[in-house]
């Protein structure tokens, strides 16, 4: 390298540029850090954890729908048959919690690539219809399997200590846990979208034919994709079994895997911070409206319908959209 | 060895659907470093031979030779690996990708990174100077971070055609390439298929005759999915049959 490139890299004062650039680029991840630490003193923490659990199977969810262009609806078999069993590993082998994710989320990456082999072979309506069917046979077993105590569902699971040291039984420290798998998960599927292989996802999504005739296999990226949004979805219900200290069949429900899409949508689909925002949404809604009974699911429908009709792009969706129309008017301010 | 050097042979393709026969008992020989171009009216079986020799369609019988192996059952994305490279019809570009990332998904394969999903797209930035030159070659630099959604049509099909080039095809089929076209685009187009087939051998299907009689070394015309003529652009044009075929539809009452 010459002197001359040198120079150019790092900038007239040296390395101190750099740095500048590098808080600059990275002040959103930093304030996103920020609230999540300092939240639970604002908020109820149990109530933060459960979004978060939920914002992570959303974001699970959201890789297959918004970055493959593949609506399954059969998700909460992953995230339901995960709580089952680092609920059992947890209660009955007296594991430590990240063991019982790490057997849950395993499991589920196995069940991930079995199901995705199936579903894969249909597109549109056939995939989602293949995923739903899939997903009842794994309701079916948890309502008759001995393990996950059919109705009752796994009770009083304890939460036990972060690698047998640091325990997790007050509401902050398992709040503090579950932020931290959050983000793990957050910065995986961040980085999935922006690889080699989540550019190749992009193009089969855009036009699956074209993709081929470029020599891609594309059912083997699909598979891919598929195994990795079922074992997300995995590690997001193991870990919120740590959080209610039960496991049940309502988690394995196809309510439940239409509870995703609902929140996905809502959210904005294709953008990484819209499933967030939306899981954000229907919990809050769930606990607001827990009061008036049966009548949350009628509200439920009438902002999905609104958000179908006025705001298809969801909330992140329409924000980054008005952001860019803004930005672009104040580049050309007579165009337009 | 035989005398001829074919890079894709047909021998007795049909292809029915539910007792039509779309395309039957074609015999198709495409030469070497040949403009090959495909040709005869609505219905004939065009769209259908393309989609049966780069296999996004299987065919009912008969086999597909191409340098000599057999592919009549390969798979469509190893077939464009080992070289054959098809476009579409209509435009086929990624919409939401910009066309930097457009050429960029084409080349990237060659990396062996593809599955790799723990690893930076900025990897993929070595790859840039090789898009710089693909893109200035058909005249579309300036244009690297428009979203392919957001070109005229013109620009499209062109970025298409530098997506094929970039994979550096042994054979490229060409779906209609002027398709929708401006005069002034299909010249363009036009020279840039002739200069991307040095060395390369092309097989198209087309309906302006202009081009067609223009750029092909050699023209096969199908109707209702059998081979009615094959030779070059003067001898087909004055072939009594091939007129009828195109002019004289009115006459069998």
């Amino acid at each position: 390298m010459s002197t001359n490139e040198m120079s150019k890299t790092l900038g007239p004062d040296g390395g101190g540029g750099a740095l500048v650039v590098g808080w600059k680029a990275n002040r959103w991840w930093i304030a996103g850090l920020i609230v999540l630490a300092v939240a639970p003193f604002l908020v109820y923490p149990i109530f933060l954890a459960k979004i978060l659990c939920f914002a992570l199977f959303a974001i699970a969810f959201n890789l297959l729908l918004g970055y493959v262009g593949l609506l399954s609806f059969g998700h909460a078999a992953f995230f339901g048959m995960a709580a089952y069993i680092s609920g059992h590993v947890m209660k009955e082998w007296g594991v430590t919690p990240e063991v019982a994710i790490l057997i849950a989320t395993a499991s589920m990456a196995v069940l991930g690539v079995v199901f995705g082999m199936i579903a894969i072979r249909r597109q549109g309506i056939y995939f989602a219809m293949v995923t739903l069917a899939l997903s009842q046979m794994v309701y079916f077993l948890a309502l008759q399997s001995e393990f996950t105590h059919g109705e009752d569902g796994i009770q009083g699971i304890p939460r036990g200590a972060f690698l047998g040291l640091v325990s997790l039984e007050s509401s902050l420290s398992i709040y503090y846990f579950v932020a931290g798998v959050f983000v793990l998960g957050f910065l995986f599927v961040y980085r999935v979208i922006h690889s080699p292989f989540g550019q190749v996802l992009k193009s089969v999504r855009e036009n699956e034919a074209r993709a081929t005739s470029l020599g891609y296999d594309t059912d083997r990226y699909k598979l891919l994709a598929f195994t990795l949004s079922a074992t997300l979805a995995g590690l997001a219900g193991a870990t919120k079994v740590l959080v209610f200290q039960l496991a049940s069949l309502t988690d394995v429900t196809w309510q439940m895997s239409g509870e995703v899409v609902l929140m996905t949508l809502l959210g904005g689909v294709g953008t990484i911070l819209g499933p967030v925002v939306g899981a954000g949404i229907v919990v809050s809604m769930h606990n607001l409206l827990a009061e008036i009974g049966s009548v949350t699911t009628i509200v439920q429908g009438l902002i999905f319908i609104l958000c179908v009709l006025v705001f298809r792009r969801g909330v992140v969706g329409e924000v980054s959209a008005w952001l860019r129309r803004r930005r672009s008017t104040k580049k050309h301010p007579r165009a337009g | 060895m035989s005398t001829e050097d074919n890079v894709i042979e047909t021998d007795g393709l049909v292809k029915s659907f539910k007792g039509f026969s779309a395309v039957s008992e074609v015999s198709l020989k495409v030469r070497r470093h040949h403009i090959h171009a495909l040709i005869g009216p609505n219905g004939a079986g065009k769209s259908t031979m393309f989609n049966l020799i780069t296999k996004f369609l299987q065919p009912t019988s008969g086999t597909i030779r191409y340098n000599g192996i057999d592919i009549t059952k390969a798979k469509p994305a190893k077939v464009a690996r080992m070289g054959m490279v098809r476009s579409f019809q209509i435009s086929s570009v990624f919409p939401h990708l910009t066309v930097r990332q457009n050429v960029r998904v084409a080349l990237q394969r060659k990396l062996g990174m593809s599955f790799h999903f723990w690893r930076s797209e900025r990897v993929l930035d070595g790859l840039n100077d090789r898009v710089g030159d693909l893109l200035a070659d058909v005249d579309l630099e300036s244009y690297q971070d428009t979203m392919a959604a957001e070109l005229p049509y013109g620009r499209k099909r062109v970025l298409e055609l530098a997506m094929t080039l970039a994979l550096e095809p042994e054979v490229m089929l060409l779906d209609e390439p002027m398709a929708g076209m401006g005069t002034e685009d299909v010249r363009r187009t036009a020279e840039l298929i002739r200069r991307a087939a040095q060395g390369r051998t092309v097989l198209m299907v087309e309906h302006n005759i202009n081009v067609v009689a223009d750029l092909s070394d050699w023209i096969t015309v199908l109707q209702r999915g059998r081979v009615l003529a094959e030779g070059e652009y003067d001898a087909i044009s004055k072939d009594r049959e091939v007129i009828e075929a195109y002019m004289g539809g009115h006459h069998d009452t």
